[in-house]
């Protein structure tokens, strides 16, 4: 019998099948339901997403492709989901607050962030090139909508638009690059490919398609040259959904990085590694330089994550399990570095009033004693200070680069780290020494609960690395 | 003259310079940025098609139906973004878009 013929293991597939059912009936739901006040949609999201966490956590570990092979599930596959299902309740529970106040709590966004969330599900576990386009663009589309959001709001939507246009423009090139790998390796599947791209006999017109892949791939990353999208969506978009954008796409895009440039080209590293190397050095140089004239704490962030990408990439381009691994560990820490920082961004609030500026922040530890520790450790811990959680973070990519002899990247990144922490403790500086403004009003329960969490996090994990470093360790040798 | 793989790469090629030319030159409307995206997407069917025939593979046509159906999804979310944005700044030229800029 024809093997395609057969029905395929759905097995693997429960996670996806589970969030897109939920959301059809999220959907249905919110259809009849129509407009009313509450956070019952919301309730229903976290709900999904925490049952199909409990159902990525409860997959086989071992290797299992299904779907006539377009779809694998893995260890980093697993780790990866994990995270962006985090990254995305943070989204949703950041925003309760914020929508009601600003008056467009309506039932779309729950149902627009579990639609993306499959969207960097399929991308994760994407193991042929239609896979990963279908669940890029399910991820993308919803994520312009979610950007646009507050649709009355001139910044948001020409930050939807932007980010439309510029998004439009890299799955072209995307797709363009898969279009020229498929011709010249008959295959759109990464494990065929890889069978096919090895040693020194690799064409042109495949290395053309991967440097155009590779472009599609740094633009969902925000890694320099393709980074210019990104301070106007942070700085238009509401406040929540940066934080979104900031966490759960990011997870997604790192982890597509990863799986496409170790599972389909393992054979050409040498092709690969220049121009990884080359992005990672030019984004952290980005993220360090461009970030000191900002003024505003959303483009400040901005600039922040395409640097963070950066850090993460020298992991991607040693290429051995330790680098996979420290970009796991990375992408982890950095995850709860920047749904803490947010949260304290949207702390900032007197009656209808956002502040968003860094002078906002001028003596809050006399305010806000407590939000200002918080912050000052998230900005610490994102200049790599140790005892904190983003010291381990950049500590794992650096030594897997030495180990794979890339000394000069990781000289780079330290030179740049250095530059970077001048802007992250200005912040801490202008908070713990100028002189106080008025307070801001109370934070509301659910920023308060993703703060604790992460600030728990960025400040404890120095002492217990073991069960993260473990759980990334494992899923880094899943995929050599 | 026989036309083969190289002329179909070719039109595509260039249809796909044209697409990215038509975004980063045009200076007017953002309707012509949105049409380029299209030409972009269908150089690359055409790139899929010939390959697909050249290889005897039927997979690059499933892909390039895929490539269709989601560039159509594509021109819906464009559009009604773009009209949200007219209904709050009045234009569409690619000049007023520039509330955002640091």
């Amino acid at each position: 019998m024809n093997p395609a013929l057969t029905i395929p293991a759905f097995g693997p597939m429960l996670p996806e099948i589970l969030m897109a059912a939920g959301v059809l009936v999220m959907v249905l739901f919110g259809a009849f339901r129509g407009e009313r006040p509450g956070y019952g949609m919301n309730i229903i999201a976290l709900a999904l997403l925490a049952v199909t966490f409990l159902a990525v956590l409860m997959l086989p570990s071992e290797r299992v492709e299904t779907m006539a092979g377009s779809f694998v599930v893995d260890d980093f596959a697993k780790f990866m989901k994990a995270l962006t299902l985090l990254g995305s309740a943070g989204g949703v529970i950041l925003s309760l607050d914020y929508m009601r106040r600003e008056g467009i709590s309506r039932f779309e966004y729950p149902i627009l962030i579990v639609l993306s969330t499959i969207g960097m599900m399929m991308v994760i576990s994407a193991n042929d090139l239609i896979a990963l386009y279908l669940g890029l663009e399910l991820l993308s589309l919803s994520s312009y909508v979610i950007a646009a959001f507050d649709r009355d709001n001139v910044r948001s939507t020409e930050a939807g638009l932007k980010y439309f246009v510029l998004g439009a423009l890299s799955s072209g090139m995307l797709l363009y690059g898969a279009s020229l790998i498929y011709g010249f390796t008959g295959s759109v599947s990464f494990p065929t490919i890889a069978s096919v791209l090895t040693g020194t006999t690799v064409g042109i017109g495949a290395i053309v398609g991967l440097v155009f892949v590779a472009a599609g791939i740094a633009f969902k990353i925000s890694a320099v040259p393709f980074h210019m999208w990104t301070p106007d969506v942070y700085e238009g978009s509401p406040t929540p959904v940066t934080a979104f954008f900031a966490a759960a796409p990011k997870m997604a895009g790192m982890a597509m990085a990863t799986r496409v440039f170790i599972d389909a080209f393992p054979g050409i590293l040498v092709q690969w590694q220049q121009i990884i190397v080359f992005i990672s050095i030019a984004s952290m140089a980005l993220g360090s330089f461009a970030a000191i004239g900002q003024r505003n704490l959303k483009r400040l962030m901005a600039y922040s994550s395409i640097g963070n990408v950066g850090y993460a990439l020298i992991g991607l381009a040693a290429g051995t399990p330790a680098g996979v691994q420290g970009v796991a560990i990375y992408m982890a820490i950095y995850l709860a570095m920047t749904l803490g920082s947010f949260a304290i961004i949207l702390a900032m609030r007197r009656g209808n009033v956002m502040y968003e500026s860094i002078d906002d922040l001028s003596g809050l530890a006399r305010t806000h004693p407590a939000l200002a520790f918080c912050l000052a450790m998230m900005m610490f811990s994102l200049a790599g200070i140790p005892p904190l959680a983003g010291f381990f973070a950049k500590f794992y990519v650096f030594a897997a680069a030495i180990e794979a002899n890339l000394v000069a990247l990781a000289v780079i990144g330290v030179v740049t780290s250095v530059v970077g922490a001048y802007y992250y403790l200005r912040i801490v500086k202008v908070m713990y020494f100028d002189a106080p403004g008025e307070r801001y009003d109370a934070m509301p329960f659910g920023v308060k609960f993703v703060l604790a969490v992460s600030s728990v996090f960025v400040v404890l994990f120095g002492i217990v690395p073991a069960p993260l470093v473990a759980a990334a360790g494992a899923a880094a040798r899943s995929l050599f | 003259m026989v036309i083969g793989l190289g002329h179909y790469l070719t039109v595509a090629a260039v249809l796909f310079t044209l697409g990215v030319f038509g975004i980063f030159i045009n200076r007017k409307n953002v309707i012509v940025i949105l049409m380029s995206v299209e030409l972009i997407l269908l150089a690359v069917n055409i790139n899929m098609v010939a390959f697909s025939t050249h290889l005897n593979d039927i997979v690059g046509q499933v892909f390039a139906m895929l490539i269709l159906t989601v560039a159509a999804a594509e021109a819906a979310i464009g559009l009604a973004i773009l009209v949200v944005f007219f209904r709050n700044r009045g234009s569409i030229a690619v000049e007023d878009i520039n509330r955002l800029r640091g």
